[in-house]
Formats: C-alpha cells, structure tokens, sequence
C-alpha cells in the first residue's frame, strides 16, 4: 500500500444516511418488546442525607404497581464505578447527590407510576452540603463517602527539573487562576435502555443508548453475579453521547436487568431531558492555578500548575480524566522545569466524569491564557511566544517523554491557521486600539443598579460599541486510552462468496461516522465499492472486547483492526491468484473497483465476486478476525514521568469575535481550523467532526454552565441550558495538515476530542484582544464579560415553569 | 435490530394515491352490522373513562382513534400510530425534535394536544419517502452530511420542509433562522445550511422541468 489511494481521504456519504434522514434508524426509545414494562426511579428533594427508613405501604397493594425494587433485590454488587467502586444502583444508606435514586417503581404504564412514586415515604436526616471542592479538602470537612479516609479522590504529582531553580532563571513571572463551569453533555437523545430475560437461565439481553457495551455488560454482570457471556449488551442507534452514555447508562442498564429479571419480563426506562440531565454525570468544573516564568526572549524557564477538579458526588472516570490533565496540562510547550498537582476531590455537586475532551478543555483554557498574557507583556504576538516554545520533532514533553516516530508539526500547524486568517496584522491592529480598554469607559458602578440599565443607543445604535478581536490557541492531545489502561482492539470481516462483505467491529458508532470510516479501511484494502459492505450493530455476544470507544481512540484502533483484517483475507486472496495464474510469489496486485488486476508480464483481471466464489470452492476461508493493540506505555504515580501516550496529534485554532461592549456579547464571526489528524479517512466526516467539536467548544466558551445550588441544578432543561443553534456562531473552516505516523490504518489517529479542546481558548484570546481586559472564568456569558462575574441562581424556579 | 446502515428495503403501505382509513387504538371496528352493537359498548366505556375520539390524518391516512384529552401530539404520533420518526428531546418545546408539518405549518408536536390536531393533515418524516425514494430533502442532507447521529435529523428534515414550502429560494440568513428552532448537538449546522441550499435547487430544478 503506498499514499495513492481509491477512497481513503475523499468525502464519502454517510453509510447509515438513508435510515436516518428517513427516520427509519431505531433508537432505544423507538424500540419496544412484547410484554414490555415500565420502570421509574424514586428521588428525594436532598444533597446530602442519611436515610432513615422507607415506607411503601401506601403503593405496595396498588394495582398499579407490579414490583418495587432497592438496593435489597441486588444479588452481586451494590456498589459500581469505573475505577473505584463507591456509585449505589439503588441508594441504602445515603444520598450524596440530588440525582441519586433511592427505588424504582415497575409497572405497565409510566404515568400511572409517576403517580405513586409520591407516595413512596422515605424518611430522612440532613447531612452537611459540600459544594466547593476547596472546603471538602479542609482538614475537619465531613466525610462524603465515610468508607474512604478523606473527599480526596486522587492526587497526581508531576516534577520535571528544578522549579525553584526555573523561576529564578526568569526574568518575568506571571500568576493566575482561571476557573471553568460544570457542562452538560446535552447529548440530543436522553437516555433509554431496555433489559429482556432470556430463555437461557441468569441470562440477559440489554439494548439500549450505550456508549460503551463491554463496560455496561461488566457492571450488568457484576451487580446480577452473573458470568459476563450470560449478559448480551446490544448498542441501540445511538443519538450521541460525546462521553456522557457511560456511567449512567452502565447503572440504568443494571436497574433494567434487575427488573427484568425478578418481574420475568423486558423492562424499559427512558428518562424525560429533566431527569436526564438531575442524574447524568457532567464536564468536570476547575480551578487552575498556573504559574509561568519565562526569559525576556519568551522561553519559558519554568511552570508550576496547580489544578483542583470538582468531581462531584461519585469518583467515577476523575482518576482518567485528571490524568490527562497531568500529563497535558502545561500545553505543547517544552518546559525544563516543571511542577504540577492536580486533585479531583468528591462535593456534594452532580458528579462528574467524562465528557469529549476528558480533562484537556480546562487546562488548555489556563494555559492558553496565559500564553497570551505572557506575549502582551513581552510585547510579541501570541503566535511568536507559541513558536519559541512549542514542541518539535525530538522535544521532550513535561513527563520527560521524546516526542518521535510521528510528524511532530506544531509548528507547520500554527503557521497555516496564521496565514489563512491573517492573525498577525489583525492581532496588532485589535490589540492597539487601547482607548477601548474596557467596559469602564461607560463610568459604570456596579453597585448603582440604575446605571445597569442600558439606554436606547446602547443597543440600537451599538456600531459605537461593537469591538473586534482575534485569538488563536494551540495544542497536542496523546491518542487513545495511553497509561490508562489496555489499549486494543477487534474487528470481525466475512466476506461472502460473492463478494459482498459483513463488517463487526467492537469500538461503537456513536453517531461520529465510525460505520462509514471503517467501511472504508475496508474497501480500501480490499478494493470493494462501499455498497458491497454491509456494517453490523456492536454486540457484546459477537465480538471481543474492545474496550471503550472514547479517547478519540476508534478510527485508530478499530481501523487499526479492521485493516488487519482486511489484510489476512487479502493476502490469502492474492496467493489463490499466485496459484491459479502461476505467477511468482512477489507478484503485484491492485484491488479496486471491485476487481483484480496483476499487471506483471501479461495482463491478468478478475472480478472480485469471481475472486471470492472461486475462494470458497477452493476452502479459503473468507473471513478474519483482526485485532489490534496498541504499544506498551508507562507512568510513574510519584513522579508523573513517562511516556503517557504512544502518539500524539496537534492543533491550532483561530477565533475571530465581535465584542458588543455595551451588553457582554460575542458573536463569533470565523473560526479557522487547523488539525492534524495523522491521516483523513473520511474528508465528509472528517469536516462534521471539526464543525460538531468548534461548535461545542463555543458553547463551552460563551454559554454553557450548569449551577450546582447547594446540590441541585438549575438548569434542567434546554430553556435554561444554552447550547448553541444554527445561529449562534460563524464561519467555520476546517483544515487538515497530514502528517506521517507508524500506528493507525495508514497513520491515521485523533479528531473528534481535538476540535473542541482548544476552541474555548481560542475564543477567550480573541475576547481579550477585543475587549482588553482578560476574563478568567468560563463561560464568558455577559454577566462574567459586563459584571467580571456571576451573578448565581438564588432560587431552583424555572423560567418557563 | 438489523442492519441499519444499508438502505432497508422494506414495503410500504401505498397510502399515497389517496386517504385511505385505518382504525387503531384500543377498539377495532370490525364489519357487519352485529358488530355495532360491540362497537358501541367499546366506546362508551373508553368515553366514561375520560378518552376522547379523534380524527387524526397523518401523512394521508385518516386514523380513527381514542385519547386521553392531555395526550400531546407527540405522544401519539409515537405511541399510538408507532411513527417512531418523531423524537421527543426536551418535551418543552425548546430543540425541534418533535417537528411535524400541520396543514404545512412547521410544529412542536410535543406542545400541541392531539385534540388539536384532529382534522388536520400531520406529516411527519414518514410522510417524505415515496416508495423507497427519497424526497429532495431528504437526498440533501444525505449528499451534504446535515447530520451526524441522526436522532435531531427528522425534526431538522420537517424544518426544512416548512421553509420551502414558504419560500422556494431563501437566503442563508432565513434558512439559518428558520432552522435556529431545531437544536443538534452534534452541531451539523454548516452541513444542515448546505443541505437546505441543495434541498432548494433540487426541488426548482423538479419545478422548472
């Protein structure tokens, strides 16, 4: 295989299209099993409580009614978790959080059982509220979960070189906090699983909008006791998870299980957007404090972060996602001394785990400030103290790994967002016009209200007030899962006896397009056209374990898979051909279109479906497993040094607002992005992913923000969570710089999680260009870019309730 | 749970030459004039249970069904008429995925009560498909990517179709308005704009021929 491709890299329609634009694709809640029940969850209005006793007897006899289930129709684990098991399925001691569910009802109709769940009476003692991750770290805090010693869930250190020594090596030092909200994944399918007993005994089937199968089927399993080939998790059409159909989806899937199995029939629960949102985990909130010393050239000496994670209620993936953190959290900077802690710690808070981007959106937006603040004071331009500082071929990262073996292109990367927006010049220009400085110019105290109150002009004539600002940020992002954990994958081709082909892999199409960007590794190998391939859903019972598809892993690793599939057969092929066309062992073919083609002394061509039914008279088999793994990484826990990940991709962003000074507001005009992705698949979903993750990032940037008030969230539907619509943000242009890479199906690697990462940085930079004046505290809604801070809910009433 | 990433061939009723008349729900009318009397006692105690009879047209198939009175529109598409290509996302009114066209007015099928609707024409995305063919739209947002998981693309899909049915030619600032009602996380937005643009071209190139 060389670099000239049949359909690698060109813009191929989607391969699950028709079933979706005719709403024929079946979503969890679309499916239904005969003789199907319902099953609600019980809640109490509280955020931290002891409880003291339950009283069903007021639904117990209700007719409408078919089961109660608790924590004492559990048979295996009644504690899950990712990493550290302290998540209840069902509630027994306490409540730690308002999403926290104490029982479900199960019956035939679900509003006959949103009825009676009010009269389940469960009497309980108020236990103290943490919400601010600092004060649960106080030495006397009161213990969230009394099993562990404190509401410290992790801690990672990392040390590289001398701080003290970097610092006084500086001759500029700048010092500051930066802090970021809770975000919903907002994932426009809320959630729905249905759990059927099979005939089989202590067995079940589970379909539903799972983003991982095999870690839903493990925690199924482990809260059943059951053997984990008894659990069968099927993946329903998946109306989009962005990290977020994990936990939550693992615990209802279980709730499911248990209810079908005791009431021998399927259960379903679906949950409303309110429930679906009290319950789910969120974005992690930080607080980040860096400090940067730097040369009067702009090298930096020295940087020391200290990072703390609001990890909620539950420990869930924070150990993973901090991680990250840890290892990325200096930006794609070489650095020779630096120090970092970073410490996820239990409040009372919605939990928090993971969501695209895992653990780098919060670092990259300190990071990426504060580069800037750096340039300002230097007096270069931001892109000048990114190119003294960024990651070369042969740099060594903060955890003392040797970046090599890949295209380490940072610098190939800002260079083209620099030139296709014109950063420099307008950087300089924006950043000039000084007498703008700030919204003080309108002599406004924040103390008087009635100067609050915008006059007329302040709006309708706002040309006077609108600002423009241009920002850029970079940044790197290790593929896959790295020191996390195994890291491999399967895929499963049978090709049949003419020439049609069945595709299975173990990673999950989540709506990102993995059906079509695996197809295509598959095509390409084998030259087939995309109709000839026919793509299976994942199930649990079909194909090995795969792991999760999250860390932006699935084009690399299942297309690692799926290509060394498609080799296996492919090279069994072409010694059929050696054989029936006598031709030399070394002979060369090309496979496209479905045909085969030997070009050597004299021409030979077969049509594949010919090729594959001759394979099957001869007993070759047709079909493959392939499996993928990823090379072996280290970490050292003590002192964070290693090689964390064994490729990494690189990025760089161009935000370019307008600030209207008079009401807070940004509007975004263009968004240039430049990412590489090591090799494009697919250039049609390559661009949806850029599109998906910017937009994202915007939302992060500007709008998004769930408010924990003393536990409970304010913000439980979509009239009061903003997420962007068609008209929230410009023009967005995505470009991809190539770059080579011995891993991936021909060195492709990571896209979906690095378009959103940086673009909140990228946004907040152009903000500070324009405005002139730094917003430390995400998103910069028009409270934080008027007032300079939030204002908080002081009650739960909805707006439009 | 086939596979859903090939185009499904499947058979459709022929429910498009004309209205024809299907009766579900919780009674079935069965032919004969003995039958009657059945019918009858059906439907006097589906009324003294507080359900109400409805006269619902749903992509030119007249359904004759029994509902409670705070039913939504939504609920019924769904659950009683199994048009499962109707999404309910916030049930508030707020993101679009309920869209449906009512007499060739885009609306939140979740906030309106089915009684409402009674003797309308609804159509939903099941509506667009003739045969196996696709609608204009519909080929749009295929060839332009407008979708990514596809659970907002119904909602987006009947959107779209309100716009041209208004105004064959609009600009990019009136489709980007018209759409700003349907919320897709996966944020396909640019690709959503494309395809309502292809859409346009294609249904004036169908028109002009």
């Amino acid at each position: 295989m060389n670099d000239s491709f049949s359909i690698v890299g060109k813009k191929v329609f989607r391969q699950d299209a028709y079933a979706k634009v005719t709403g024929q694709a079946k979503f969890a809640d679309d499916i239904n099993f005969p003789g199907q029940l319902f099953a609600v969850m019980v809640r109490i209005a509280s955020a931290h409580a002891k409880i003291k006793s339950i009283d069903y007897s007021e639904v117990i006899n209700d007719s409408r009614l078919i089961k109660i289930i608790d924590h004492s129709n559990i048979p295996g684990n009644k504690l899950v978790g990712p990493i550290r098991n302290d998540q209840p399925i069902f509630c027994f001691d306490k409540v730690v959080t308002p999403g926290d569910v104490i029982c479900m009802l199960i019956g035939e109709n679900v509003d006959d059982l949103n009825k009676l769940k009010r009269k389940v009476k469960i009497d309980f003692e108020e236990l103290p509220v943490l919400n601010d991750p600092l004060k649960s770290l106080e030495e006397n805090s009161p213990l969230i979960h009394p099993e562990f010693e404190n509401n410290l869930i992790i801690h990672y250190p990392l040390r590289k070189g001398n701080i003290e020594k970097g610092f006084a090596d500086s001759d500029y030092i700048i010092e500051q906090t930066y802090r970021t909200a809770f975000v919903e994944h907002a994932y426009i399918e809320p959630e729905a699983v249905i759990a059927i007993p099979q005939e089989t005994p202590n067995s079940v089937k589970i379909v539903g909008s799972i983003q991982n199968p095999f870690t839903c089927r493990k925690v199924v399993a482990s809260v059943l006791n059951y053997p984990l080939a008894n659990v069968r998790v099927i993946q329903a059409e998946l109306g989009g998870s962005f990290g977020g159909k994990d936990d939550t989806m693992n615990i209802l899937s279980a709730r499911a299980a248990i209810g079908a199995m005791i009431t021998g029939r399927p259960v379903k629960i679906k949950y409303t957007r309110e429930e679906s949102i009290l319950e789910s985990y969120k974005r992690h909130p930080y607080i980040l404090n860096y400090k940067v010393g730097a040369k009067a050239d702009g090298k930096i000496t020295a940087m020391k972060i200290d990072i703390i994670a609001d990890g909620g209620a539950y420990s869930s993936m924070s150990p993973f996602v901090t991680w990250r953190s840890v290892v990325q959290a200096t930006g794609p900077y070489e650095i020779e001394n630096v120090q970092t802690d970073v410490r996820a710690v239990y409040t009372n808070n919605p939990y928090t785990g993971a969501m695209r981007g895992f653990g780098s959106p919060q670092p990259i937006f300190a990071v990426e400030s504060i580069m800037d603040e750096l340039a300002i004071k230097l007096n270069i331009t931001p892109d000048e103290i990114r190119r003294r500082n960024c990651f070369t071929s042969g740099s060594f990262t903060a955890s003392g790994q040797k970046l090599e073996k890949h295209d380490v292109n940072l610098i190939k990367v800002l260079d083209t967002a620099v030139q296709k927006s014109g950063f420099k010049e307008k950087w300089i220009k924006y950043h000039s016009l000084q007498e703008f400085k700030s919204l003080e110019h309108k002599n406004l105290s924040f103390n008087d209200a009635d100067s609050l109150i915008l006059k007329e002009q302040d709006y309708l004539n706002n040309q006077n007030y609108l600002r423009k600002g241009i920002g850029l940020a970079v940044s790197y992002r290790g593929c896959s899962l790295g020191a996390e954990g195994i890291d491999a994958a399967a895929a499963y081709l049978s090709l049949q006896n003419d020439g049609s082909l069945f595709l299975l892999c173990g990673l999950s199409e989540n709506g990102q397009g993995l059906r079509t960007t695996l197809s295509i590794v598959a095509a390409e190998v084998l030259g087939l056209t995309l109709d000839k391939i026919i793509y299976l859903d994942q199930d649990t019972s079909l194909i090995p374990d795969s792991g999760p598809t999250v860390a932006s892993r699935a084009t690399l690793m299942g297309g690692g898979a799926v290509k060394n599939a498609a080799v296996e057969i492919r090279n069994r092929l072409e010694k059929l051909l050696v054989d029936e066309w006598n031709l030399a062992g070394d002979a060369v073919f090309t496979f496209a279109n479905d045909k085969v083609k030997y070009f050597g002394g004299g021409a030979k061509e077969i049509s594949f479906n010919e090729l594959c039914a001759l394979a099957y008279k001869k007993g070759i088999s047709l079909s493959a497993m392939g499996w993928y793994k990823g090379p072996d990484v280290h970490w050292n826990e003590e002192t964070g040094q290693g090689s964390a990940y064994f490729t990494y991709v690189y990025g760089c962003q161009v935000a370019e607002v307008t600030l209207n000074m008079a009401t807070g507001e940004v509007f975004i005009d263009n968004l240039i992005a430049v990412h590489n992705p090591g090799r494009v698949i697919n250039l049609l979903g390559a661009e949806g992913q850029v599109y998906g993750g910017v937009t994202q990032g915007a939302g992060y940037a500007l709008w998004e923000e769930i408010n924990s008030e003393k536990g409970f969230i304010k913000e439980l539907n979509f009239d009061q969570y903003l997420i962007p619509t068609a008209k929230d943000v410009g023009k967005i242009k995505p470009y991809f710089i190539e770059g080579r890479d011995i891993y991936g199906p021909w060195g492709a690697k990571s896209l979906g999680e690095p378009t959103l990462e940086l673009t909140a940085a990228a946004i907040a930079n152009a903000v500070r260009n324009a405005a002139g004046k730094r917003f430390f505290n995400l998103p910069l809604n028009l409270e934080e870019i008027f007032l300079g801070k939030k204002l908080k809910a002081e009650s739960l009433n909805r707006g439009s309730a | 749970m086939n596979d859903k990433s090939s185009p499904r061939k499947f058979s459709r009723r022929k429910f498009v030459q004309g209205v024809s008349t299907t009766i579900i729900g919780s009674y079935v009318l069965t032919p004969g004039v003995s039958k009657i009397s059945e019918k009858l006692e059906a439907e006097t105690k589906e009324i003294a249970s507080g359900k109400k009879p409805l006269n619902l047209i749903v992509n030119k198939v007249r359904y004759e069904l029994m509902i409670s009175p705070e039913t939504t529109l939504a609920e019924v598409l769904r659950n009683e008429l199994k048009l499962t290509g109707t999404k309910l996302i916030c049930n508030h009114g707020e993101c679009g995925g309920c869209t449906v066209l009512l007499n060739g007015e885009a609306i939140y099928s979740c906030q309106m009560l089915a009684l409402d609707a009674g003797e309308k024409e609804v159509t939903t995305i099941e509506g667009l498909l003739t045969g196996e063919e696709l609608h204009p739209i519909q080929k749009a947002f295929v060839e332009h990517d407008g979708l990514q998981c596809g659970y907002c693309t119904p909602g987006q899909i009947i959107a779209a179709q309100a716009i041209l049915l208004k105004n064959s030619q609009p600009s990019k600032e009136e489709i980007l308005t018209g759409m700003s009602g349907n919320l897709c996380r996966c944020a396909a937005y640019p690709n959503i704009l494309k395809s309502v643009l292809a859409a346009a071209g294609y249904l004036t190139e169908g028109t002009n021929r």
